[in-house]
């Protein structure tokens, strides 16, 4: 009996349309060439004049600011939800359910317009700081949901149990539900740092002069055409993205 | 012995929209007892020792701790510890962590945290099993280190919420014993939720039996078990037959004569002084039942019914039957005081004569509404 080829082909027929345009990158941002139609023979050129862009560096300093600080500060206030939507089952919760929930499936150029407006009408300079407000935004709804999944199967009994014990609500909090929340915690920060480093659309709306981020700045250079340096920061990104993602699933294996 | 009541329950009520969960409830509790709430499934326990341990507020009523009243502290304020029916260990806690970990909360010197452990350790017998994750050990470790991080506290009441519930039955026997010896060891106050009669029985100096949130006896095991004091209890305690009847005359002060549905006259003690034309319901426990095949002489103070016997079930010490008299089916049970094999043993089809004394028999009184409360156990 022969066995089918089809699913082997359609495997690698998805395999060469996700990655196909990603190893062109790559192997482009090896090429001398400046346009990459042809290879010209193997340089780091562009490696090394992106060390010395001083604005891909500006982008980039101020991408991780904003990724950092909203991925903290949304993790404080996701699991904050992700606790009182678990723990309290009343109509006002379902409400609250919605509203976490719309921001997930909300077209992010509403986002992105919705927020502008407001932030003018409330007469604030666009800026790092409106981007951050901006990136908690969205970033809440998605870590409250990792937590959330994390909390269905939690035996609050535990948190009891301390408390019977003699600790006082912060101890519990900080001695047993923190670390048994850990997991989660550091996957929905995970999660939320990499919506905030890569965000565009919503990220273009509020943002003011100076206030770059790396999208942003990759953007504009593709339309002033210097692709090379593009090619190679991809890479960059590329490799880090790949050994964020390693990494943390690493973690989560050993925790379970 | 009089002790002073040490733990008491004033008019608490705690309700969930309609449901009742606890109901004016009043309880006094001495010191050092190993008290036991029992009552079947739902009946509020739980949510009576909650209120205690301070994870849930009385919408009325207090409650007083040697003489404080507690009521509003919040739980790590108060003197008393729990052991939950899951257990709830620390899952990213060491066996020796978490026993130490109500100690740490109160910041007590290393030295001191190391020397009270090494004690518990040795008192449920884990000193081998110190490093482990609860994960890794059994149940019945389990329950010994929840026992273990709550004593360590030295709680004035420990509160055990169904503590055998998740364990086999050989393990629940054998930690029925251990717990007996923990609470003769440490003279701590035990408060004991369970609905398994047989656990409070062994373990109690004194029980409450709930029922839909109220509190129906408080008493020792033999007062309960001899002396219910309402239908729930009779049937719930043990096993018992019921005979619906009424009251028809004063006998003296202390007996009167019932009429009961097809049945001679029944003489019974009459302890409630009820009163002629009451109703009643007349309870008597399979084991104070006499069945044999002669009439036995009719004294005033005994019973006597013919019957039938249509089931009888060989138990060894025992011989359990289940005997037609009119209407009812009597459960019987028989202890063998003499060597069996010397007599001819009665046997299905027969016709016997049942006999009981009248200070075996117990009147209830009937209410309308109670005769949907009457549980009846299968056999
Ligand atoms: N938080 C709550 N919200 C609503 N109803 C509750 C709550 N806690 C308990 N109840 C109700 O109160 C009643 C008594 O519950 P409780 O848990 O005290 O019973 P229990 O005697 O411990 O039963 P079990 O033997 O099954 O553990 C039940 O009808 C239960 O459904
Ligand atoms: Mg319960």
């Amino acid at each position: 009996m022969k066995r089918s080829l089809v699913p082997y082909c359609v495997t690698a027929a998805i395999l060469v349309f996700f990655y196909l345009p990603i190893l062109v990158l790559v192997v482009n941002s090896f090429n001398t060439s400046r346009f990459g139609g042809s290879w010209e023979g193997f340089s780091l050129v562009w490696y090394s004049r992106l060390l010395n862009h001083r604005e891909i560096w500006h982008a980039l300093t101020n991408s991780l600011v904003i990724a950092v600080s909203s991925s903290i500060v949304s993790v404080l206030l996701g699991t904050t939800a992700a606790l009182a939507l678990h723990r309290y089952a009343t109509r006002l919760q379902k409400a609250h359910y919605m509203l976490i929930y719309t921001p997930l499936i909300m077209p992010e150029i509403l986002m992105g317009i919705s927020m502008l407006l407001f932030f003018i009408a409330a007469g604030m300079q666009l800026g790092l700081f409106t981007i951050f407000l901006a990136h908690v935004t969205f970033c809440i709804s998605f870590v409250a949901m990792v937590v959330l999944g994390r909390l269905q199967d939690f035996d609050f009994s535990i948190i009891e149990a301390a408390q019977d014990l003699g600790a006082n609500w912060w101890q519990a909090t900080w001695k047993v539900l923190v670390p048994l929340l850990m997991p989660g915690l550091v996957a929905g920060g995970l999660l939320a740092f990499t919506l905030s480093i890569d965000d565009f659309v919503i990220t273009f709306f509020v943002a003011g002069p100076g206030s770059t981020t790396l999208p942003i700045r990759i953007y504009s250079m593709i339309k002033h055409g210097s692709p090379p340096l593009i090619n190679a920061l991809s890479t960059i990104l590329l490799a880090v993205t790949f050994a964020a993602v390693y990494i943390s699933q690493h973690l989560l294996e050993d925790k379970t | 012995m009089n002790a002073p009541d040490f733990l008491e329950f004033k008019n608490v009520s705690r309700h969930f929209g309609s449901i009742r969960a606890v109901d004016q409830v009043s309880l006094s509790i001495r010191k050092g007892e190993f008290f036991s709430l029992l009552g079947p499934s739902g009946c509020g326990k739980t949510t009576l020792l909650r209120i205690l341990a301070g994870f849930e507020r009385p919408d009325t009523g207090c409650v007083i701790l040697s003489g404080q009243d507690i009521t509003q502290l919040p739980p790590n304020r108060r003197k008393v510890n729990t052991i939950f029916q899951s257990y709830a260990l620390f899952p990213h806690l060491t066996v020796r962590d978490n026993i130490a970990f109500g100690l740490r909360i109160e910041k007590r010197p290393q030295r001191e945290i190391d020397h009270e452990v090494e004690r518990m350790l040795e008192l449920i017998q884990m000193k081998a099993e110190a490093g482990k994750f609860p994960d890794t050990i059994s149940g019945g470790q389990k329950q010994r280190v929840a026992i273990a991080r709550a004593l360590i506290k030295k709680p004035q009441v420990l509160l055990l919420d169904e503590p055998l519930a998740a364990l086999d039955l050989k393990l629940r026997q054998r930690m029925l014993i251990e717990l007996d010896l923990i609470h003769d060891e440490v003279g701590i106050t035990f408060l004991y939720v369970t609905h398994d009669q047989g656990e409070a029985m062994s373990l109690s100096d004194r029980i409450a039996v709930m029922n839909s949130g109220i509190i129906e006896q408080v008493g020792t095991p033999a007062e309960i078990y001899e002396a219910p004091r309402s239908s729930f209890v009779a049937a719930f305690i043990g096993d018992t037959n019921f005979f619906e009847g009424r009251v028809a005359e004063l006998i003296g002060n202390e007996y009167s004569r019932l009429v009961i549905d097809g049945f001679p006259d029944v003489t019974v003690f009459n302890d409630k002084q009820l009163a002629v034309n009451n109703l009643i319901y007349l309870s008597v426990r399979p084991e104070k039942f006499h069945i044999s095949r002669e009439r036995q002489e009719k004294s005033p103070r005994h019973n006597v019914v013919p019957g039938r016997v249509e089931e009888v079930i060989y138990q060894g010490s025992l011989t359990r039957y289940w005997v037609r008299v009119q209407e009812y089916r009597i459960a019987v049970t028989q202890q063998h005081s003499r060597f069996l094999l010397d007599e001819k043993p009665i046997t299905w089809d027969e016709n016997v004569w049942v006999s009981w004394h009248a200070d075996d028999g117990f009147m209830l009184e009937r209410y309308s509404q109670s005769d949907e409360q009457l549980v009846t156990l299968p056999e």
